[in-house]
């Protein structure tokens, strides 16, 4: 019996998992769309960011390449042709440097994912203990405390606590390197070298990016916290004699993290889509710069590659965020 | 309020101890003795901007020509004078009629995979750039030429339909490229070369870090010799004052400054203790250019009126901080057409009034400058991001003010500006800039035929005898002559104002002082670039020479 019940979950499971998979193909088509006619539909254009107004390049010469690129033809008519490449996963290659925009993508996402992984963990490593520490101690000095710091890293602008940590601990102290990812010399170091050069060139980025997320991810956990305490379970469990830090711990800790997961889910995209002014600032050759770079030079296809691979991380993320918190609240299962 | 406490108190805890502690102190030349040139060393530099194809035909972003101009050689080159001097070229005749160019090239040359460069080479190249489904912006700089030939192994000839001695300048700006390697591919496709370019330059392509770095070493077979400075790295930094971080923490050598990190943290002894600032005039500059078919701007003397109250001196003294010139006409200082005795119209608001008056202007009691019954008003656009013509703008609005004009401002994205307002001719007045090449020729500028949309005769000027002279400059080859006739180019279009011509930008580069023999010409400083060295005992990167 209770074999028969695991495998009509999972048959339902699967069939909610094939149902939002098949809703997301018009979701993503309407996305794409728009996407398309917002970038043509922007006055200037691709010829115009480098070339007009230059004279060392001639009318004709444009009016040829635009020709050539197919900008002279009407918008839906070049959108018909993208998505019918796009059906043969042809992306197509960027009008700035003409290359395949996968290539493009798959260049920014390791230094991308590698710094929004760790930072990430950090985020989740720091707040939610602050947070627990934050319910469990509710109104006291050292809460007051934890909230006015997380706010402070909350609304402090990234670029300037960059600017001001790489002028401290690069200029005056001269112990980390300023900004990249790895140093022009990292062909020469030996394999522990390597490892202390990308280590010490990822310290100031992950430390700015995750000081400014803490705050909300903390008060999340610390709200929830504070509700799940005033339940009436754990009310029983404290009063059967259970010690209070197994009570909270374990039991209270783990319904408290349910909306955590959702997040979790959700900053799925997040994790891939970088951020402009950090790694502007931090010159990480990341995704934020790219996204960014290309929709300033008007480079179509590259601004639809990225938007199509957010469309599907965002739809994917929010698939599962669905189901991790099926998987562990069994009260909204069916 | 109370963040803004916060961050000031952060900013005290910092600052002190940001005093105090000293950088650590590079070893640097004694620039009163005499080293002996060496090999070796590397220097790096900061550029804000990462190439985009390191193919000089494709590419159409100066990151992108940065580099290629130290990868591939073209047929002539401007020495450090600007004059034309012979590249792969060593020497070049034209004929009589100035129809027929012939070169001869070199016979020691070769391409960094050991093939000889030959003319068959430059042949290829200039199909390539003729080729209509070649993604090039630059394919109309050769739409003239009649027809072209490799005579021989070392001759190469073009004809042209016309004399076009700007024909040079494109030629010249020609990077050649290896038939050996792109014959019969399509280049706009060829990812392996367009990302690891073959040339026959100074600097051999090493490494490509995308938004990284790029990395060259020395071409040890140039032909001129194997430059002395052994790898050169741009790194791609995007932001100002993060590269200027960089300079302070040792791991840039050289980038290039805003007028403000030249005058003030450029100043500091600490800094100069370790660099050394170059400062030379660049051939660009930024306009304020009005619409004549605006029937407003058509009085040359409501022009002249505009040009008299508007104090150029205190544009460069506030928005470039002083590192540049007022400009006088259509050719910056550094150009052999400028002419010597060139005068900017003086700053003089009063005599501006005057004019105005005899232009049958009015003031209104509230001092509005007023003509039949109506207000004198007009718009300046500019370009959003460029924060210089911003702050133009604005100080020119409130010095038209004081001669009782009306002016507005408008700030517009690039692109839109473009599309929207200065190709379809929709606009009063524009502060805009050129850069200009080495030739003085203007005609795409200045002649009354280039006013169609997407031409650069954007504010519609027409002076007959201007025609008549850049005609007239295209078809001349001898120097002596060109200059003259520039001159008066010069001279008239100074005297018609269709732009008040508002400045004159300095190039600002910051050197590590280990590196030496750079020496600032009209040319800039790079023309000798594989001459210039570290001596040995102040190499930083030693362990990395070959």
């Amino acid at each position: 019996m209770f074999a028969g019940k695991i495998r009509y979950t999972l048959a339902t499971m699967t069939h909610f998992v094939l149902r939002r998979l098949l809703l997301s193909i018009p979701i993503l088509f309407g996305i794409t769309l728009i996407t398309f006619a917002i970038v043509h539909l922007t006055p200037g254009g691709f010829t115009a960011v480098q070339m007009e107004m230059n004279p060392t390049v001639s009318p004709d010469s444009i009016a040829r390449l635009r020709e050539l690129y197919g900008l002279d033809r009407p918008w839906p008519e070049q959108y018909a042709h993208w998505v019918g490449r796009l059906a043969q996963l042809d992306f197509g290659r960027s009008f700035v440097d003409q290359r395949p925009v996968l290539d493009k993508i798959a260049d920014r996402l390791p230094a991308t994912l590698l710094l929004s992984g760790l930072s990430m963990l950090a985020i989740f490593l720091l707040a939610i203990p602050l947070g627990v520490f934050s319910a469990m101690h509710p109104n006291t000095r050292t809460d007051h405390s934890i909230t006015i710091i997380t706010f402070i890293g909350y609304s402090i602008p990234t670029f300037w606590l960059a600017l001001l940590c790489m002028l401290f601990f690069g200029v005056v102290l001269n112990w980390l390197p300023i900004s990249g990812l790895r140093s022009v010399n990292h062909e020469f170091l030996g394999p522990m070298g390597k490892l202390w050069d990308y280590t010490s060139h990822l310290i100031l980025p992950v430390f700015i990016s995750a000081f400014g997320g803490v705050a909300s991810i903390s008060r999340y956990t610390r709200g929830n916290m504070l509700e799940v305490v005033r339940q009436d379970y754990i009310r029983t469990a404290l009063a059967k004699g259970l010690p209070p830090q197994r009570v909270y711990y374990v039991h209270a800790l783990r319904n408290a993290m349910l909306p955590i997961l959702t997040i979790l889910g959700l900053s799925l995209p997040g994790l891939i889509g970088g951020s402009f002014i950090f790694e502007t600032i931090f010159a990480w050759p990341g995704m934020g710069r790219l996204a960014y770079e290309s929709a300033l030079s008007f480079d179509y296809p590259t601004i639809m590659g990225i938007a199509v691979i957010g469309a599907i991380l965002t739809l994917l993320g929010n698939l599962l965020a669905d189901l991790l918190y099926a998987w562990a609240d069994p009260r909204i299962r069916l | 309020m109370k963040r803004i406490a916060l961050f000031t108190v952060c900013l005290s805890l910092l600052f002190p101890i940001a005093c105090a502690r000293k950088t650590a102190q590079d070893s640097v030349p004694d620039l009163s003795k005499n080293y002996p040139s060496a090999y070796g060393d590397t220097l790096v530099q900061g550029t804000i901007a990462d190439p985009a194809i390191l193919n000089p035909v494709l590419a159409s972003d100066s990151a992108s020509h940065e580099v290629t101009g130290l990868v591939f050689n073209g047929l002539l080159r401007y020495d450090k004078d600007l004059n034309l001097e012979g590249e792969l070229a060593e020497r070049w005749d034209v004929s009589a009629d100035g129809k027929v160019i012939t070169f001869h090239l070199r016979k020691n040359i070769t391409f960094h995979d050991g093939q000889p460069l030959t003319a068959q080479d430059v042949q290829f190249t200039l199909e390539t750039y003729l080729n209509p489904n070649v993604k090039t912006a630059y394919r109309s700089n050769y739409t003239s030429i009649a027809k072209s030939q490799a005579l021989d192994d070392y001759t190469f000839r073009v004809w042209y339909k016309e004399p076009f001695s700007p024909a040079l300048q494109s030629l010249a700006g020609m990077a050649i490229l290896p038939k050996h390697l792109l014959g019969g591919k399509d280049i706009n496709t060829a990812d392996d070369f367009n990302q690891h370019p073959i040339g026959s330059g100074p600097y051999i392509f090493k490494s490509w870090k995308r938004t990284e770095s790029v990395t060259l070493e020395a071409n040890p077979n140039y032909f001129e010799g194997r430059p002395c400075i052994q790898r050169l790295v741009y790194r791609v930094i995007p932001d100002m004052s993060v590269q200027f971080l960089e300079m302070q923490n040792g791991a840039l050598d050289t980038m290039t400054l805003t007028p403000n990190q030249f005058n003030r943290e450029g100043s500091q002894k600490a800094f100069l203790n370790r660099f050394n600032k170059y400062r030379y005039s660049s051939p660009q500059y930024t306009y304020l250019g009005f619409n004549l078919k605006n029937p407003i701007f058509q009085d040359v003397r409501v022009r002249k009126a505009m040009a008299l109250a508007i104090n150029r001196q205190a544009l460069v003294d506030s928005v470039l901080e002083g590192l540049g010139t007022i400009g006088t006409g259509p050719y910056t200082p550094t150009s052999w057409a400028y002419p010597a005795d060139a005068k900017p119209l003086p700053y003089d608001p009063e005599a501006a009034k005057q004019l105005l008056k005899e232009a049958g202007f009015t003031y209104s009691p509230a001092g509005k400058l007023m003509k039949d019954g109506k207000p004198f008003t007009f718009t300046i656009l500019t370009n959003q991001g460029n924060l210089n013509r911003e702050q133009t703008a604005t100080i020119i609005q409130s010095q038209l003010k004081a001669i009782g004009m009306d002016v507005q401002i408008r700030i517009i994205a690039w692109t839109s500006l473009l599309s929207e307002f200065i190709n379809k001719r929709k606009f009063d007045a524009l502060i805009m800039g050129w850069s200009l090449g080495v030739d003085p020729d203007l005609y795409d500028i200045w002649h009354s035929t280039k006013i169609g949309e997407f031409e650069f005769n954007v504010v519609s000027y027409a002076n007959p005898k201007v025609d008549q002279l850049l005609i007239e400059g295209r078809k001349t080859f001898d120097p002596k002559k060109r200059i003259a006739i520039y001159r008066q180019v010069h001279q008239l279009i100074a005297a018609d104002l269709p732009y008040v011509f508002l400045y004159v930008p300095d190039s600002l580069v910051a050197m590590h002082r280990r590196v030496l023999n750079i020496k600032p010409e009209k040319a800039g400083i790079g023309y000798n670039f594989i001459k210039w060295f570290v001596p040995k005992e102040f190499q930083k990167y030693p362990e990395q020479v070959q």
